[in-house]
């Protein structure tokens, strides 16, 4: 579930309304949003558990570095939420633990 | 008044392992390393403990690499024991994948030479395409089969450098980095080097200097002709685990990232990459384990092994400034135990396997002269 959000969206953000969703749920965007900034604005500050230890972490530096953000996009796994503009009918989902291997590639 | 009963020149896996074994027989020990710009194989290189086809042209390397991936799990205890760290030391056996019949022939005509000069005690087996599928269900249709080596192993090469520099510390070795030896200087009363920031007197040394051993040991009497050959890695995101045996190629490391690597170049001191070389590596893991298509790298880079003209290790003893000892290899992580448990007595003037004066740099001289 999203806690409160620490982020608000400015009242001159302008932008166009994008239906996504987030784990299955509607995720309320805006057309220029990053993935990341439509996750936090949205109270999603956990996007993923990491592989090692399942420790949660979130969207932080929002400039491709820390790579802390990775979610699952539309069926790949581990692309950078802050690196991806947000689209309508983008399905995102949260990154649990390390990322499953492909099976179809598996001959 | 000396400073230190034993200055070991480089902080690296082999200087490390070597103080390691002084400190453990009571020995007072300062290890020199220099700054973060030196050349550090020790901090590029792919964590194999690996033994299979190793010492084709010198049986007793192959004997020497089997004796220390046998200490191995005695060390890790000792390291582990002394500093809390899992070293992901593992040893289930390792394969050396074939993807085509060249280099399978090449690869079990090596083995066989070896166990013939070894009088049949080496052990390996050659498998088929399905035997690899039954131990790796992951391998693609390329694989034409592979050699496994039941003594074959990997480790984490960093934890490895983490728990050694720990370790020392704890046991009373002094390190002093940011500097290289510049000089070293041998009269009766033992050895002086010079670095900035100082003098500092030795009554033994032994060169644990990688590449710069080259350098260093003509200073002291000794030959240790060696020469940089680059190798690259490339490191995926981290998957699920399903590669539980280290190749020669690829080995997924405890945390679940692929470590893919095992190119050679002739480069000199280029410690950079080459995309050409790094997609060489890429085809060839997808080759053997398609389901790596569309995984991610994440990481990159290129590292210098320290090779002498024949690739094995160089073991001396100076004879005219005595006290001097030299320790060179390019298998700084699979010989780590063997350093610290035997190499460190024999430099003490302990009993060492008698085969230890084939590793002297005189069979170099021996080979121009004839």
């Amino acid at each position: 579930m999203p806690s409160a959000s620490h982020f608000k969206r400015l009242d001159n953000a302008a932008g166009q309304e994008i239906a996504m969703t987030y784990d299955g749920a509607p995720l309320p965007a805006r057309s220029g949003d990053t993935v990341a900034a439509a996750m936090l604005a949205a109270g999603h500050l956990v996007g993923r558990r990491t592989a090692v230890s399942g420790a949660p972490r979130g969207p932080f530096c929002m400039m491709g570095a820390c790579f802390e953000c990775l979610v699952e996009i539309d069926g790949e796994p581990n692309r950078q939420a802050c690196m991806t503009l947000a689209a309508d009918g983008m399905a995102v989902r949260p990154m649990i633990g390390a990322r499953p291997l492909d099976e179809k590639d598996a001959t | 008044m000396a400073d230190a009963e034993f200055a070991v020149i480089g902080g690296g896996l082999v200087g490390l392992a070597i103080a390691w074994g002084l400190a453990s027989r009571g020995r007072q020990v300062t290890v020199f390393d220099e700054g973060d710009r030196a050349f550090r194989a020790s901090r590029g290189n792919f964590g194999l403990v690996w033994v299979q086809s190793k010492g084709v042209a010198m049986p007793n390397y192959a004997r020497w690499s089997r004796l220390s991936a046998r200490l191995w799990p005695d060390f890790r205890d000792e390291l582990t024991a002394a500093t809390g760290i899992d070293l992901q030391l593992s040893q289930p056996g390792g394969l050396q994948i074939y993807l085509d019949e060249v280099e399978a022939e090449a690869g079990v005509a090596q083995l066989t030479k070896l166990r013939a000069a070894l009088d049949g005690d080496y052990p390996f087996e050659v498998l088929g395409h399905n035997a690899v599928k039954a131990l790796v269900p992951e391998i693609g249709p390329d694989v034409v089969g592979a050699t496994y080596g039941p003594e074959d192993g990997h480790v984490n090469p960093l934890y490895l450098l983490r728990a050694l520099t720990a370790a020392t510390k704890n046991a009373g070795v002094t390190l002093l980095n940011g500097a290289p030896v510049e000089r070293i200087e041998h009269d009766r009363d033992g050895f002086t080097l010079h670095r900035a920031g100082g003098a500092y007197k030795a009554d033994r040394l032994v060169l644990c200097a990688g590449l710069s051993n080259a350098r260093l040991a003509p200073m002291v009497g000794l030959h240790a002709p060696v020469k940089p050959n680059r190798g690259q890695v490339l490191i995926t995101e981290r998957v699920r685990p399903f590669l539980k045996y280290p190749t020669g190629h690829a080995r997924q490391v405890g945390e679940g990232a692929l470590q893919l690597g095992d190119s050679k170049e002739d480069v000199g001191f280029d410690d950079g990459t080459r995309g050409a070389v790094a997609a060489a590596i890429a085809r060839r893991a997808t080759r053997t384990f398609p389901l790596l298509r569309s995984v991610r790298v994440v990481r990159s880079w290129g590292a210098l092994r320290v090779m002498s003209p024949d690739g094995h290790p160089i073991y001396d003893k100076s004879l005219s400034c005595p006290g001097a000892s030299l320790v060179t290899c390019h298998s700084g992580v699979t010989l780590a135990a063997a350093h610290a448990k035997v190499l460190a007595g024999w430099i003490c003037g302990a009993e060492a396997p008698d085969y230890m004066e084939d590793f002297g740099a005189e069979r170099f001289a021996l080979q121009k002269a004839g």
